[in-house]
Order: C-alpha cells, then structure tokens, then sequence
C-alpha cells in the first residue's frame, strides 16, 4: 500500500516536470482566457472612456472637456459622491466587524454561521434595481413599514417628503449591501487571529482589553481598512440603485455620465462623460492603489 | 369564404389603385426610374418616386425586414401599430430595437452600426434631438403630406411631426383632490405626491414640464427659470417626489400626481381606474415627436412604407386610441375620416399653447443643465 503510493507519487513527478520545463508558458496559458476576458470588458472599454474625454464631437483631440472640472457644480457631484460611498462604507464596516465578531463566538460548523455565510453572498450581490424596488415598498411613501408605523404608531416618516429618493436616502441601500460584504471580506481576518495569541497574552499575564489593544487590533487593522477600501470603491461606482430612486438632479456622478450621454436637453456632451468617467477611475485607482499596499501588509499576519 | 372573396377584391382594387398612380407619376419620375428594379430607395423622396406605393411594397418585401427603435409598446399605443403593420406585410420581419432608447441614443445607434443590417430604419424623436440631426435623416414626403401643418413638418421632409400633445396634470383622484392651478401643487395636501416622468436634464417629457411651469407662472419660453423656480418651491414644500413616475410607480402608489404629456398620462387609467387627467387653465405647453427615415437605413423601402403606413388613417387612429394627438388629426376630423368618440374624448386642448423653437430649446437645456440640479437638492 505505501510502496504504492510513494511509487504512483514518485511517477507523478517525473511526469510533471519535463512538461514544466517543455512549456514554460503552461501556466500563463492557463490565465489566457481571463486575461482575455477583462481585456475585452474592462481594459477597452477603460481605455475608450477615458480617450473620449478628450475628443471633440467631430473626434479631434481636445482638452476643453477637463474644463468641466473647474465647475463647482461637478465638482459639488464629486464630493457628494465621495460622501455617500464613504459614508455608506464606514457604516457597512462597522455593522459587518460586529456581525463577524457576533459569529466568531459560534462555532465555525454551527447552523447559523453557515447560514449566515451563504445568506452575505447572496445579499452582497443583491443591488440595482430590484434592491431600490424593495426599498420602494419597504420605506417609500406608501411602503409596508411607512404604513405600519403610521397606522400602529402614529409615526410619519415620510412628512417631510420621501428622504428614501434624496442623496442622504442613498445610505440605507447602501449600508444594505456594503455590510454583507464587509462580512465575506472581513471575517477570514477575524477568523486566523490564533487562539494561541491570546493564550500567551493570558499566560503572559494580559488582560482581555491589553489582547485587543496590543495584538488584535494591530493585527486586524489592515484587514480592516483594505475591507473599508473595497466597500468604498463598491458604493462609489455603484449606478443602478441610486438611479432607479434618485432621478432627479444627478447627485452623484455615475448619474452624471448617464445624463451626459442620453440627455435630449443639452446634447453632444459625450466628451464630458468620458471626463467624469476619467475623474472616477482616477479615484478608484488611487484607492485600489491603497488597498493593494494594505493588503500586503494584512497577509502578513494570515499565513 | 366570402371574407376572402372581399379580401380579394380590397386587393385588386388597391392593386389597381396604385397602377393609376405608377402611370399617374411615370411622366415625372422616368426619367430617374425607367423601370422599377433599378430604383435607388435610399434616395426616393415619395411613394410616387418609388413608382407608387404598390412599388414600394415589393421593394419593402423583397427587404424582408425594418428595424425601430425606441418604441416602447405602452407608448401611445405603439403596440397596436406595429401588430398591425406586421399583420399587414407578414414579409417584413419587424426587429425591435431598444423600446425604451432615449431620443440621443437612437441617434446614437444609427451612427455605431452604420453599413451594419443592424442600424435603425427609422427615428421616431423629441423635438431637440429632431431638430439637432437633421444631418441623419433622408427626405421622405408620405402621401398624406399635406395633411400635417406647416409648423409640424421640415419643408424638405426631412422630419414629419406624428404625436403630439400638452403637458397635463395627472393624478389619483380617488386620493387627492383636483389641481385648479400650478399653486394648488404647493399645498401641503400634495405632500410628497408630485413627481416627474425622467430628469428635464435628459428627458424631454421632464423638460416640458419645466416649460409649462414656466408660462404657468407667467414666464416665457425664452427663459425657464421660472419653471426651475417652481420646482425648487415644489421641492421645499416637500411635494416633489425624486423617483421618476412610471406605470409600475404609479400603480404601486409612490408617484399619485405626474406632470408629463396627457398622452402618456391617459394610458395610466387603463391600470389605475380612479386616474383621471387634467390640462391646466391657463397657457399650455405643447410638445410633439417627429419621424425621420434614416439616410443610411438598411432597409431603405421598408422605413418608407412604414413612414407611409403611420401617416394612414389607420395608424392615426391608433395613435389617437393611445391618448396622443395624431399630427394629421385636424385634416381627418375636418375629412371626417378620425375615430370621432377618441376625438372628443381627449380632453380639452388649451385656448392659448406655446411650442418651443429650436433656439428656445437649446437655451431651455443650458438653463435646466446650469440650474437644475441646485434647485432641486
């Protein structure tokens, strides 16, 4: 039985090898298809909206378009933006850390750990349209909870008009699905915290505010903010929700950029979309950018 | 049997019709046609170009298909149309392209699958756009021409108006009052109800609406700050509504008063019955949509028999079961040729209306785009 296996192994090897070294392309061969992939629906696309912002109607090259950037009004667009997906993010993050911690008293194989693990991928997908239309008939004007606080407890959150279709109204959809994410991103942090650690520190005689102080926190920290980054990039080039409730006033640029290329009103500003496009992925890099650093440095403590 | 016998008959009469026509017009167009199949109905400029419609039916047949865009089936009764033009040419295989494409992306269609089979035949768009696009359009005169007023048409056939209608005030009257005026929108009975159908930063029924508020208030169409000005107090009352009204809003509640065209106003009863509409006294604002045959369509023959098929009394009378004004409709109700119960059905047109000119719509946009976005936040 053992000679067996060592020998099937050994075999294993031998083959394996020569094939190695006979293509050493093999493996990045295996990655063609996605390469590919984002090429086609990412990369060309990028680069298109972005050589956009710097076309004329007639296709010439132009920098006029930037000269949108010194407009208060796009640039009021892009604070608020930031503002919702930053908003929305820090909340998510903070409801998905007490979720994770609430579950990391449970044991990993428990119902409702795992329950709870399917139902953050399903909800952290869960956005567009159909999320703005449950929000609708949950707290729009004539929505199931409206109605019952009124009806049962005399309370009219919607006296001053619907806050559900403002900027600040974005929010909610949002915690709604930043927190599941945080859940999915954060918890395998949570989860490799040793329990070791914490032994040495009892045994070293620490106390369980000195545990989180001088090891959980510094080590969950990147983790943290790599997560928070994620959420913040997720809620800033979100479109569908927020279009699908707010339609009036484009208060955030995702909605800017669809004006600019559908509008009857004002037309030929496709140029100005490819600009607001540029400004959005320059935001995202620079968070990607960040992400990626802290991630480095968040792996560190998961090997 | 019999019914088919009719048929028959109906066929060989039209067949024979158009031969009068064909002979009719064969002095003028000769020239250019001689004989039919070397017709070039990229550049035919009427049935009688053609060699009468009979001509254009066999060119269009011999396409086999027609590509629209942007014609959603809820709009003015789209859907009835096309199931009739389908059921009238069954050789023509209708493709439906985009239903609820916005007037800048039919353009937009046609120049990215330029030369492709794929490209638009036809446009059916707002007025900014029509009148911005001329560039895309092929001159085609349908042969009831002349029936469509001078205002409503480019003297070249470039662009045809087909629908029109007035701004009106929508609402569920089985749960708030009826508007009298633009000022009873302020009242707090109105708290959170009032919405607009799209964004007047890119849809034109939402541009209207800030148009109509602006005479309403006493304003011009030279400037719509007045309109912007009442949906700002509109909104510090806090009786505008954000989500744009649709069918599914309104029926499901959240958008219960709805400025928008009374055309699209009206097919909301269909769903909910206590809907009613109503055009506010005072100056009215009117809006109408044009038609334009697209010069580099695929299927040249097929958009102009479709053209032709929307300016018959048939498809004119579907428009107008729809709710909208079909832009020929004076001429037929004076012919006596409309759907005479649809007619008076509609409800009452304004004395005093005002239609934007292309330079007051232009401006409009600079003023929405420039202002808009602050007055409602």
């Amino acid at each position: 039985m053992t000679t067996d296996t060592i020998t099937r192994r050994g075999a294993g090897l031998t083959k394996a090898r020569p094939r190695g070294r006979g293509l050493p392309f093999a493996p990045a061969l295996g990655l063609l298809p996605f390469a590919i992939y984002i090429t086609v629906f990412l990369g060309i696309p990028a680069v298109l909206a972005v050589l956009s912002g710097f076309q004329t109607k007639r296709g010439a090259f132009t920098l006029n378009n930037l000269g949108v950037f010194t407009d208060p009004k796009v640039l009021a667009t892009f604070g608020s933006t930031i503002w919702l997906a930053a908003v929305a993010a820090i909340i998510g993050a903070i409801l998905g850390v007490l979720i994770c911690l609430a579950l990391l008293g449970l044991p990993a194989t428990s119902r409702v750990r795992t329950f709870t693990n399917a139902a953050t991928s399903v909800l952290a997908q869960f956005g567009g349209v159909t999320l703005a239309f449950a929000f609708i008939a949950t707290v729009g004007r004539t929505g199931l909870l409206t109605q019952f606080l009124d009806n049962t407890l005399g309370i009219n959150i919607v006296e001053n008009g619907v806050w559900l279709y403002s900027l600040g109204g974005l929010v909610l959809p949002y915690v709604y699905f930043s927190t599941p994410l945080m859940v999915i991103t954060f918890m395998p942090a949570l989860a490799a915290l040793k329990p070791q650690w914490a032994e040495a520190n009892l045994a070293l005689g620490g106390t369980r505010l000195g545990f989180w102080r001088h090891i959980g926190i510094p080590v969950l920290a990147p983790s943290f903010f790599a997560s928070l980054l994620l959420l913040f990039a997720g809620a800033f080039s979100a479109y569908a929700t927020a279009a699908a409730l707010v339609s009036q006033g484009a208060p955030i640029v995702p909605i800017g950029i669809e004006n600019a290329l559908t509008s009857e009103s004002v037309l030929g500003r496709a140029g100005i979309a490819g600009v607001y496009a540029t400004g959005m992925i320059l935001v995202v890099v620079v968070v990607m950018f960040a992400y990626a650093r802290i991630q480095q440095r968040a792996e560190r403590w998961q090997r | 049997m019999h019914v088919r016998t009719t048929r028959g008959l109906a066929l060989v009469a039209v067949a024979a019709a158009a031969a009068l026509a064909l002979s009719g017009c064969a002095g003028s167009a000769a020239p250019k046609s001689g004989d039919g199949a070397s017709v070039d109905f990229k550049t035919v400029k009427s049935a009688k170009d053609a060699g009468g419609l009979e001509a254009l039916v066999a060119a269009a047949e011999k396409e086999g298909a027609l590509n629209v865009i942007a014609l959603p089936h809820d709009w003015a009764n789209y859907g009835e149309i096309i199931a009739a033009f389908k059921a009238k040419y069954p050789k023509i295989k209708m493709n439906e392209i985009t239903p609820d494409a916005s007037s800048s992306e039919e353009i937009k269609a046609a120049e990215a699958n330029k030369g492709t089979d794929q490209a638009p035949d036809v446009f059916d768009l707002g007025a900014t756009v029509a009148l911005a696009s001329t560039d895309y359009f092929a001159p085609y005169k349908v042969a009831t021409w002349a029936d469509v007023p001078d205002t409503l048409k480019d003297a070249d056939g470039l662009y045809v108006a087909d629908i029109g209608g007035y701004v009106s005030v929508g609402y569920d009257s089985a749960k708030y009052p009826e508007p009298k005026s633009l000022d009873d929108l302020l009242k707090p009975e109105y708290k959170g109800a009032v919405a607009l159908n799209g964004d007047p930063m890119k849809a034109g029924a939402a541009i209207a609406a800030v148009g109509w508020a602006s005479v309403q208030s006493g304003g011009t169409l030279d400037d719509f700050t007045p309109g912007i000005d009442f949906f700002a107090k509109l909104n510090k009352a806090g009786n505008f509504v954000k989500v744009q009204a649709t069918t599914a809003t309104i029926v499901q509640g959240e958008t219960p008063v709805v400025i928008n065209w009374d055309y699209l106003n009206a097919t909301a009863t269909e769903k909910v019955p206590t809907w009613k509409t109503v055009i506010l006294p005072g100056k009215g604002y009117a809006g109408y949509y044009f038609q334009a045959i697209n010069v580099d369509a695929p299927h040249p023959a097929a958009a102009r028999l479709w053209q032709e098929f929307l300016y018959t009394d048939e498809a004119q009378n579907m428009w107008l079961k729809g709710g909208a004004r079909p832009s020929r409709g004076e001429a037929m109700a004076k012919a006596g040729t409309i759907d005479k119960a649809l007619y008076e059905k509609l409800p009452a047109a304004p004395t005093d209306a005002v239609l934007p000119t292309k330079e007051q719509s232009k401006k409009a946009g600079e003023t929405i785009t420039e202002k808009w976005a602050a007055a409602v936040q």
